[in-house]
């Protein structure tokens, strides 16, 4: 223990010195604005950023791209609330309460409770970082592909609460998105499956950013159009001092779903294959599931926004621990960050710890800083924001759908794919009319590579025995929590009806 | 067209895609392969005939009248949501034909004249200054800073010189 | 004359309309030859692979050295083992702003999946960077498993149910795996994970048995005591593992090797393939570069190039239409 306190207090005035420390408010700052673009996420920024990172020392460019990394994390809220868009797969939980709360006229409440809850899972994840790094990556070795699947059905399982009231057409929208991840290069046969007409583009798969865009952004403003026959109201938000405090004292409301979100955020994004959007999801899907009051989310709950961006700046925070001591990228981003660090000669592995202690406490300790830094500027900028609601319907309009184009170009850079988004949006918007609720096939694209491959990877292994899955303890208890997920509304439903007719 | 018919036709266009999804997923395996477990058309196939047999739930449910949506006579879009959905789908489908034609600057260029003129009525001023500065603000943030390079299709010989002014510092 | 007529029939039209555009810039450009728009590298594996550190390594240290008047830009067209990126290099025809990092999926793909039709034979050789090998690794606790010998005897007395990872069918490692059970006779389950780094935790956490990962994958976990090589698939011990012996001195003859190079898509001017070579030479003779082999186990000895480097390409697509056809397509994908 006094050791580690050790090395944290030298982890923090190495990122305290000043080159650092500049390194740190300025990726913040990149990577806030980054992430508040559809389609951009911290991918672009830390990837664009790598070579620039040859000009100054290792462990400052590793604290560079980390902080663009976080900022990014922050930012992908701000475009879910203020535009409805979530500019990343992490973010579109918080779309589900961040986009009626802005249209309600309280951006600016979500917006501080995203930045607040962001925060707090950042901080609470960078000290369990901090105290229980070695164990939790032995322990991450203990995840296989049983334990992955097992994982996935958690994870779905917290998500029985999310979907309408129509239960065929709600399966319906799940079981697509799972199709639709099917698309592309099946990684086990190594053969190409659904590609349609012989398509080059569809080899890729459908990137979840094209469903996502293509569903939020252009689905979400043809809905706008039609409930508001083109007259849309422009919305009067106030911000000021007296007003953000006001905001702040609403912690207290969310504070309990922001600590388990955190929690279980970090330990979900510590499993090299899950990362931060299964912990978002999770987190949401739980902070619903218990809530006093769970007909009031999707309707604009604060703590709906606050619980996912909790778990997904969280999951960031320990997706960097299968990176360290794994060598295992948990996302994209963690992946170049990876090959910085094999670039700057830095070889991660179980013995980086011991042998390079200055570079991975500089970066735990920077961690801290960088969440701090980053509450700071995103409050700051929390004006600048609110003030994209207040421009005409008819200027803004464009801008999105602009956006929306360039966003849904940028991650493959294909034409192909931004054609797609355009009939997912538009396909999207005609099913909702009858609804039929189109989150939960966001949500599966999300999930559904990482559940198919996990799932034929266990069969593969225990040549088809379905008891791979209880017979191994880690992913028996997932099974088990799952289970009981899927059953407690159902139970929770039935007391009330007993209580009633008792009553 | 009512919003009841628009049910039973999309349950039934779903039903069909799902079988369509079905057949293409059955040119690869969809069963057990020895030492290789399930096909790679397993996991796609039993996926889209479990959304055939949601379709046939939802139009079981239609002819049952058991959804609010098969109970609806009112219209399924109205006149003026057609017009207001096609103008803004149909300008973006105008915007990715142009670029493809003749990249996506000069599409930007002229999709803001005709959204915030013809659809906004802004003013000339504003609209004049938005088609200028939005593809200039978009060049610069995704060419320049981002390094991504968007479509410029046979406008790209246009770029040269000001790539030699961008990178000549 | 002729030479001149040569070249313009090389160039396919998008080159044509750009040079008659740039207005009277085009004659004197053909003398020397730059890059006139940033220069796309698309790499045909997903972010954080091999292929894409390289990729990455190149346009930092292009950047860093300013060896180029236009920025390099890495993109990643991973999808169908590579089939996108090939077919994306095709259509490029004559283009002289696009390049190829390879991996062995370069010389496969084509041939595992008939349908893409792209002949990469066709391709504009430029540079070979570097070439990377590989060795069977288990894991440390495996106290039974000394040698090559004891390995074979440990997967045939597990009967059909020694798990082998690897990064992907159709990918080097998927081969070499069936090349191995096509010579010792027995048959593995072959289980892919994305990404060499993911086998390598998969090894360490045993659920897998056996894998064949590159130097650079499992390095970290060797010398940290979790796993252990037995056997290198190369004609030399390498430096790194000097008490490993190579199949051959065990009398197997089995050698394989994964080359890195750069490639352009077919027709690319002879001024830009001239010009990409320098950069990639003065690249490969960094210092940084040469670092960076050392440091990840790679064979950074002799830069090929041009037109040296297209005979290697061609001996290598015979060899491996050869291992393929040897072991069987299907032994590969499994269908």
């Amino acid at each position: 223990m006094e050791e580690i306190l050790l090395h944290l207090a030298g982890g923090l005035s190495q990122a305290m010195e000043p080159l650092n420390f500049m390194m740190i408010i300025l990726g913040c700052a990149l990577g806030l604005l980054i992430g508040a673009m559809p389609g951009l996420g911290s991918v672009n920024g830390v990837a664009i950023l790598l070579p620039i990172t040859f000009l100054v020392p290792p462990t400052s460019a590793i604290i560079f791209l980390a902080a663009i990394y976080y900022g990014a994390m922050y930012g992908g809220a701000i475009s879910s609330i203020t535009l409805g868009i979530p500019g990343a797969s992490t973010a579109v939980a918080t779309v589900f309460d961040g986009r009626p709360l802005a249209q309600a006229g309280h951006a600016d409440k979500a917006l501080t409770a995203a930045a607040v809850a962001s925060f707090i899972g950042g901080t609470i994840s960078v000290i369990l970082f901090t105290l229980f790094a070695p164990p939790l990556a032995t322990f991450a070795l203990k995840f296989g592909p049983a334990e992955e699947f097992s994982l996935m059905l958690l994870a779905f399982a917290t998500f029985i609460g999310l979907g309408g009231d129509d239960i065929p057409k709600t399966i319906f929208s799940i079981l697509v998105g799972l199709v639709l991840a099917a698309v592309g290069l099946d990684i086990i046969s190594g053969q190409p499956r659904l590609v349609f007409g012989d398509i080059d583009g569809f080899l890729h798969g459908i990137n979840f950013l094209v469903l996502a865009i293509g569903i939020y952004g252009i689905g979400e403003m043809l809905w706008t159009l039609e409930s508001t026959q083109g007259e849309v109201v422009v919305h009067k938000v106030k911000m000021s001092l007296s007003q953000l405090i006001e905001n702040l004292k609403d912690v207290k409301s969310y504070i309990a779903t922001t600590s388990l979100g955190s929690v279980l955020g970090y330990f979900v994004g510590t499993l090299p294959a899950a990362g931060a959007t299964p912990a978002s999801l999770m987190a949401y899907g739980l902070a619903k599931t218990f809530s006093k009051d769970p007909d009031s989310f999707g309707k604009g709950n604060v703590a709906g926004v606050a619980a996912p961006e909790a778990a997904n700046n969280a999951a960031s925070t320990g997706s960097m621990l299968p990176m360290i001591t794994l060598g295992i990228p948990g996302s994209p981003t963690t992946a170049i960050l990876l090959g910085g660090m094999i670039i700057w000669g830095l070889r991660p592995g179980p013995l980086l710890f011991t042998e390079n202690p200055e570079f991975v406490w500089g970066l735990i300790g920077s961690l801290y800083i960088a969440n701090f830094a980053t509450l700071v500027i995103n409050i700051a900028f929390i004006p600048l924001f609110v003030k994209v609601l207040t421009i005409p319907f008819t200027i803004l309009a464009p801008i999105i759908y602009i956006l929306c184009v360039v966003g849904g170009y940028a991650p493959t850079q294909t034409m192909h794919d931004v054609w797609l988004m355009l009939l997912f949006g538009v396909v999207g918007y005609l099913l909702r009319k009858l609804n039929y609720p189109v989150a939960p096939a966001v949500l599966a694209i999300v999930l559904g590579p990482l559940a198919e491959r996990s799932l034929r990877q266990s069969l593969l292994s225990s040549q088809g025995e379905l008891s791979i899955f209880v017979t191994r303890p880690i992913s028996a208890v997932c099974i088990l929590i799952a289970v009981g997920l899927v059953c407690y509304p159902l139970v929770r439903k039935f007391k009330k009806k007993t209580g009633e007719t008792a009553s | 067209m009512t919003v009841r018919t628009a049910e039973i036709l999309m349950a039934v266009l779903c039903a069909l895609c799902s079988i369509g999804l079905m057949i293409k997923s059955a040119e690869l395996k969809i069963g057990w392969v020895p030492e290789r477990g399930p096909g790679s058309g397993a996991w796609p196939f039993w996926l889209s005939s479990g959304m055939l047999l949601a379709s046939m739930a939802t139009i079981y449910r239609w002819f049952r009248g058991v959804t609010p949506e098969s109970r609806n006579l009112q219209l399924y879009m109205t006149r003026e949501t057609v017009v207001v959905v096609g103008i803004s789908a149909g300008s973006i489908v105008f915007l990715l034909v142009t670029t493809h034609l003749v990249g996506i600057y000069i599409a930007l260029f002229f999709f803001l004249l005709f959204y915030l003129k013809f659809v906004g009525r802004h003013s000339w001023k504003l609209t004049v200054s938005m088609m200028v500065l939005v593809p200039i603000a978009v060049f610069c943030l995704f060419e320049w800073a981002l390094k991504i390079p968007l479509p410029k299709s046979i406008s790209e010989p246009l770029f040269y010189p000001i790539y030699d002014l961008m990178y000549s510092f | 004359m002729s030479n001149v007529l040569h070249r313009v029939k090389k160039t396919a039209i998008p080159a044509v309309i750009a040079a008659a555009t740039s207005l009277g810039m085009s004659a004197p450009a053909m003398a020397e030859w730059s890059p006139k728009k940033p220069i796309e590298l698309i790499i045909m594996a997903g972010a954080g692979g091999g292929a894409d550190q390289i990729a990455r390594l190149l346009q930092g240290l292009i950047e860093k050295n300013k060896l180029s008047p236009r920025p390099v830009i890495p993109i990643n067209k991973a999808g169908g083992s590579g089939a996108e990126a090939l077919r994306y290099i095709q259509d490029k025809a004559g283009d002289d702003h696009t390049l190829l990092v390879t991996l062995n999926s370069f010389y496969t793909t084509p041939v595992i999946q008939e349908g893409i039709g792209v002949d990469v034979s066709n391709f504009t050789p430029i540079g070979r960077m570097a070439i990377d090998n590989f060795l069977l690794w288990v894991h440390q606790d495996m106290t039974d498993i000394t040698d090559l010998d004891s390995y074979v005897a440990a997967v045939k007395a597990a009967g059909n149910s020694w798990k082998v990872g690897g990064t992907g069918t159709g990918q080097e490692d998927s081969i070499l795996t069936a090349m191995m059970e096509k010579e010792f006779g027995y048959d593995v389950i072959y289980i892919p994970f994305p990404g060499g780094g993911t086998v390598a935790k998969n090894l360490v956490g045993k659920h897998i048995d056996s894998t064949v990962n590159n130097p650079a994958e499992q390095n970290e976990f060797f010398r940290a005591g979790n796993t252990k090589p037995l056997v290198q698939f190369t004609a030399e011990r390498l430096p790194a593992y000097p008490d490993v012996p190579t199949a051959k001195e065990l009398g197997v003859n089995m050698e394989y090797y994964m080359q890195r190079s750069i490639n352009g898509p077919p027709g690319m001017s002879a001024e830009a393939q001239e010009w990409y070579i320098n950069l990639f030479k003065t690249l490969f003779e960094s210092e940084e570069w040469q670092k960076f082999c050392v440091e990840d186990g790679l064979a950074c000895d002799t830069y090929v190039s041009g037109a040296e480097l297209g005979t290697y390409h061609q001996q290598q697509i015979a060899l491996h239409k050869e291992l393929i056809e040897a072991v069987g397509a299907s032994a590969i994908t499994g269908e």
